[in-house]
């Protein structure tokens, strides 16, 4: 049961990894500016992440409010994406939630400490893209970023949009 | 057996809605719509009386002289509709239940599908073979 997990867990990794030079490349190549990636990045994680969302609440119960959504994103939905939890969820209880990963498991693989640590936000961006498809398919409009300050840990900072 | 199915997004519009038969089409449009205030008073409610606020399936809507209207609402709060044949007693909850399973199940695979954006209406085949086989399982 365990091996086909690895499995497809290493495949994202590597294909997210592939995304991001692939695109990065294409930029150079004249496609348009270099600023737009990120965009692009934070796009294709939009669509994946409603999608993805989709699926993962079609058997779960409906939730109660913002706070139990985030719960779900930080606990259920990280674990099904990335094998594990968020380490600390903080709130100002007036729609800003920082997720901090101490351990983030498309970083991991680069570096522990400040070594590649300016590469960090291209890693970043499907993620924060996600984590905003995600919220939107919920019903949540949000700004999602992302800083690291030392890899492997990160944090993403979730606004909630008050429409 | 339904006799007409609605898939309603967030923004209360029609993303696929199907009946048969399809003379009085308009009429059903509009049982569906009458509807959309009942799902929305009974998702209001769930969240002041504590009462089965857990499920997404909302049960029977409300029962006209001809027809049953059930509801189920998903944690996208995608709604879906489908009215049924008030002559056809022997269709239980858990049947009802079973169907908007697959409804569920279909539109999750529609919304994962590429060539599908969030918020056109549905186009898919497979969707529309699945939404078929439910309404004519008694014929």
């Amino acid at each position: 049961m365990t091996r086909p997990e690895m499995a497809d867990e290493t495949l994202f990794l590597l294909l997210h990894n592939e995304m991001v030079s692939g695109l990065y490349r294409a930029a150079e190549h004249g496609e348009g500016e270099n600023g737009r990636c990120i965009t692009k990045l934070e796009n294709m994680g939009f669509r994946v992440g409603q999608g993805l969302i989709e699926r993962f609440t079609k058997d779960t119960a409906r939730f109660k409010d913002e706070l139990d959504i985030m719960k779900f994103i930080c606990k259920d939905f990280w674990t099904t994406v990335f094998k594990k939890q968020i380490d600390n969820l903080r709130t100002n209880h007036q729609g800003i939630y920082v997720l901090q990963d101490n351990k983030f498991r498309l970083l991991t693989q680069m570096s522990t400490g400040k070594q590649y640590l300016e590469y960090a936000p291209k890693y970043l961006a499907f993620t924060c893209g996600l984590v905003r498809g995600g919220l939107s398919n919920l019903g949540i409009k949000s700004i999602v970023t992302a800083e690291v300050s030392a890899m492997p840990a990160c944090k993403f900072q979730v606004m909630i949009q008050k429409m | 057996m339904a006799v007409c199915i609605a898939v309603i997004a967030k923004e209360n519009y029609p993303l696929y809605i199907r009946s048969i038969p399809t003379e009085n089409e308009l009429k059903f449009h509009y049982t569906v719509h009458t509807s959309l205030d009942v799902v929305d008073e009974k998702i209001s409610a769930m969240g002041k009386a504590l009462v089965d606020q857990r499920e997404l399936y909302l049960g029977l809507l409300y029962p006209t002289e001809d027809y049953k209207v059930y509801g189920y609402v998903t944690n996208s709060k995608v709604k879906f509709v489908m009215v049924v044949d008030s002559s056809n007693t022997a269709l239980r909850d858990n049947e009802i239940r079973s169907m908007f399973r697959k409804l569920h199940n279909s539109y999750t695979d529609v919304m994962c599908n590429p060539f599908y954006n969030p918020g056109d209406c549905i186009h898919s085949r497979a969707f529309d073979n699945m939404v078929t086989s439910m309404m004519m399982q008694v014929c």
